[in-house]
């Protein structure tokens, strides 16, 4: 915990993350207002005791919206990392652990599976089912697989070679005992920060594919729909498009912060190993 | 800092001087408008997108609707109809020329109609001509079309961008490479981007006062507005309401507010469950706010509509007050139709700025009463398959900009699936009348069928919101047909 403290870049970044975690996880059981609950009598109201942020052009209010998008935001973001971590940790550790075939056949794949940028994995994925939360969230999860596949595949590279492996090894541990005992423990603090990281960048990819219309669709609000709805009035309601884009911009630099701070925090040894993969 | 804004200040004044001065002697024009055409023949496709390109421009029809929609010779330089109303001799224009050099006489006539009405006709209104019994050709000058009945509307539907004159060699490779008869020739089609259009000078009639004109499509309201701000577009046909504030005011522009032919409605598959059922209509009806929908969609830019049918025509009836918004009236219908929880459905919106509003401010309406609508954003190549022509849809919201055209709704074929034998029967009878006080009497019988029968949800007439070059004058205030005519554009002096 001291050593946390001590750097403030990590606590500030923390405690940002965890305001918009908050906020996001408060519009599940309550926002001043129903987000889909549209008044065009009220639309266009500036910010006042009743609509903290004011209201969009539908009426709707903006503070609620925030809220309910910022969720959105985390939700797709959170899911996509884990489908990422989940899949992609294991392939790593195996590759790491078996070697040979296998390590070649996961870097090949997370070769191809590079190659295809978030936006282009969604647009496929929406020929295929049509536009919507889900595909973002399926996109952006594939997307990640690779990235933990390689943060995996380096942190654990770099503790197999270690004495207490070897001995695991001699006391007949099989490779998948060893992956699950050994080396999984020993990367898992460069599994969070690469999460943190990832995190962000979902959120980023998310308000980008909502942004374009192919990730979450209305009634349900995201930041990145709540941006594409204000660009047309943009020059007569700048307001608008504000709130939304901020709240983007400080979330990914909370979580950008957090995940540096994490990296310095976490035993530096590591932090040499997997600068060059997390890049 | 001061000094870098000051000079940025004055070289976008110098910029903007510059292209002031080298477009007041410029005759070419840049539009912008929303939608690209699915392909340039208006003879193969029901898209306005089409008509706004090539009406007029390219193509041109024995008849042409002016800016009031009054009928005005076309290629048919004059006609004479028979006693009996059957038959229409035509006169043709001489000296008339497609823009491949070849010659526009009777045959060509001939062929346009004949592939018009032959049975593989990709044709979106065939039927305004299958009254045409025969097409003579009297001399290579002279045309004779004989009807099996009378057609109140026939030289207005001759105007129509569906029966423009196309040439038997040409006609198959209009769809990419339109060849008419028109004051504009086809140049380019940069697909996703842009389409040329440059004077045709043996035009045969009075010379436009363009040399080319350019149709670019920006489908994105502030790309819209920047572009037209930038002065990289000279002017739409049709703005966002929305963000029309960025304009008024601003002596640089000119803002045209004119009437459409648009009946924007809730279109509603009136052959699939439960849409088939009265009370779920009417309920429906009574659930949607019509105002709130104009406040937020045009922003008080449309007009209230009761029926499918343009509130500026002499037989417009009033009729918004057949279901006025009453939400406890809905669920009752709803509960009596068996849905007394409501039922959920989709609502499949086309990329332009009225349906994707109306859309979620409908969705909004209809939660009140139960219905939970999923709404569907999809290109709008994607919403003419999937919906217009394969039906599959539950709701969409989509602006009929056809002039007259309720007889849409006597074609049980039709994407919305509204069959009425009893207002089939009137539509045809209407259709066969020329007595104006009679005409006017169905009119408003049809108006009330539909008004009560509910088929869609009649929402607003659309109005067209121009955006201009305040230097630029000569285009349609109003939009009697789909189109977008450059005839009589030009810049200032």
């Amino acid at each position: 915990m001291r050593r946390v403290l001590a750097h403030p870049s990590l606590v500030i970044g923390l405690a940002g993350t965890l305001l918009f975690a908050v906020i996001g996880l408060l519009s599940m059981v309550w926002t001043p207002y129903p987000i889909e609950q549209i008044v065009v009598a009220r639309r266009f109201l500036p910010p006042s005791p009743e609509h903290w942020l004011g209201t969009d052009n539908l009426g709707r209010d903006m503070a609620s919206l925030v809220m309910a998008g910022t969720y959105t935001s985390f939700l797709v973001a959170a899911i996509a990392v884990a489908i990422g971590a989940g899949i992609g940790v294991p392939l790593g550790l195996a590759a790491a652990a078996w070697g040979g075939a296998v390590e070649w056949l996961v870097l090949r794949l997370s070769d191809f599976v590079f190659a295809f940028p978030a936006i282009v994995v969604a647009i496929l994925i929406t020929a295929l089912i049509g536009p919507g939360a889900v595909n973002a969230i399926v996109a952006i999860g594939i997307f990640n697989i690779p990235v933990f596949a390689r943060v995996a595949r380096g942190g654990a590279l770099s503790i197999a070679t270690l004495d207490f492996v070897a001995a695991g090894r001699l006391a007949g541990l099989g490779n998948a005992a060893i992956a699950y005992r050994h080396l999984l423990p020993n990367i898992m603090s460069l599994i969070i920060v690469q999460g943190t990281i990832q995190l962000s960048l979902g959120i980023l990819s998310e308000a980008g594919l909502s942004y374009v219309g192919l990730g979450t669709q209305p009634p349900e609000t995201s930041l990145g729909l709540m941006l594409r709805d204000a660009q047309g009035v943009f020059l007569i309601h700048p307001w608008l498009t504000l709130v939304p884009g901020l709240c983007i911009v400080l979330i990914v630099i909370a979580l950008n912060i957090a995940g540096d701070g994490l990296r310095d925090a976490i035993d530096p040894r590591l932090r040499q190993g997997e600068t060059h993969v997390a890049s | 800092m001061g000094r870098t804004i000051k000079s940025l200040g004055l070289a976008v004044a110098l910029a903007s001087a510059m292209t002031g001065m080298a477009l007041a002697q410029s005759t070419e024009v840049r539009i912008g408008v929303a939608l690209e055409p699915p392909l340039l023949d208006p003879t193969a496709g029901a898209a306005e997108a089409i008509d706004i390109v090539v009406y007029q421009n390219i193509f041109e029809g024995l008849t042409r609707i002016d800016q009031n929609g009054e009928v005005q010779p076309g290629l048919a330089r004059e006609w004479t109809i028979s006693e009996d109303q059957l038959t229409y001799t035509f006169k043709l224009q001489e000296g008339v020329t497609f823009h491949d050099g070849s010659a526009f006489d009777a045959d060509d006539v001939k062929f346009t109609f004949e592939r018009i009405l032959a049975p593989d006709s990709v044709n979106a209104h065939q039927e305004f001509f299958t009254p045409i019994t025969s097409l003579t050709v009297i001399d290579p000058l002279t045309v004779e079309m004989k009807l099996d009945h009378v057609v109140g509307r026939f030289l207005f539907d001759l105007g129509r961008g569906d029966a423009v004159i196309v040439a038997a060699e040409s006609a198959d490779n209009n769809a990419n490479e339109p060849i008419g008869t028109g004051p504009f020739a086809f140049l380019q089609w940069d697909k996703g981007s842009r389409v040329v259009l440059e004077a045709y000078e043996p035009y045969w009639g009075e010379p436009v006062h363009l040399s080319k004109a350019t149709y670019v499509f920006i489908g994105d309201t502030a790309t819209m507005t920047n572009a037209l701000l930038a002065g990289d577009i000279d002017g739409t046909n049709n703005f966002a309401t929305e963000a029309l504030g960025v304009f008024e005011g601003n002596p640089q522009f000119n803002i045209l507010v004119g009437t459409t032919e648009g009946e924007t409605i809730l279109s509603t598959n009136n052959r699939k469950p439960p849409f088939d059922n009265l009370k779920v209509r009417q309920a429906m009806a009574h659930a949607l706010d019509r105002q709130e929908v104009i406040d937020g969609a045009t922003y008080g830019y449309g007009t209230p509509i009761g029926a499918p049918f343009a509130p500026h025509n002499p037989y417009y009836v009033d009729l918004t007050g057949t279901y006025p918004h009453d939400v406890e009236k809905a669920k009752a219908l709803l509960a009596e139709a068996g849905f007394p929880e409501g039922f959920s459905a989709t609502l499949k919106l086309p990329p332009v700025a009225y349906a994707t509003l109306s859309g979620q401010i409908i969705a909004s309406q209809f939660a009140e009463v139960g219905i939970k609508l999923e709404l569907i954003n999809m290109e709008f190549a994607q919403w003419l398959d999937e919906v217009y022509t394969n039906h599959d849809f539950d709701l969409t919201i989509i602006s009929h900009v056809e002039p007259f055209d309720i007889g849409n709704y006597a074609n049980p074929d039709y994407y919305f699936g509204y069959d009425n034998p009893e207002f089939q029967a009137l539509v045809t009878e209407l259709n066969g009348t020329t007595d104006e006080a009679r005409r006017k009497e169905l009119a408003i019988q049809a108006q009330t069928i539909l008004a009560e029968d509910a088929v869609n949800g009649y929402l607003f007439e659309l109005a067209q919101t121009g955006v201009w070059n305040a230097k630029l004058s000569g285009m349609w205030q109003n939009s009697p047909i789909e189109g977008l005519v450059l005839r009589d554009i030009r810049w200032a002096e």
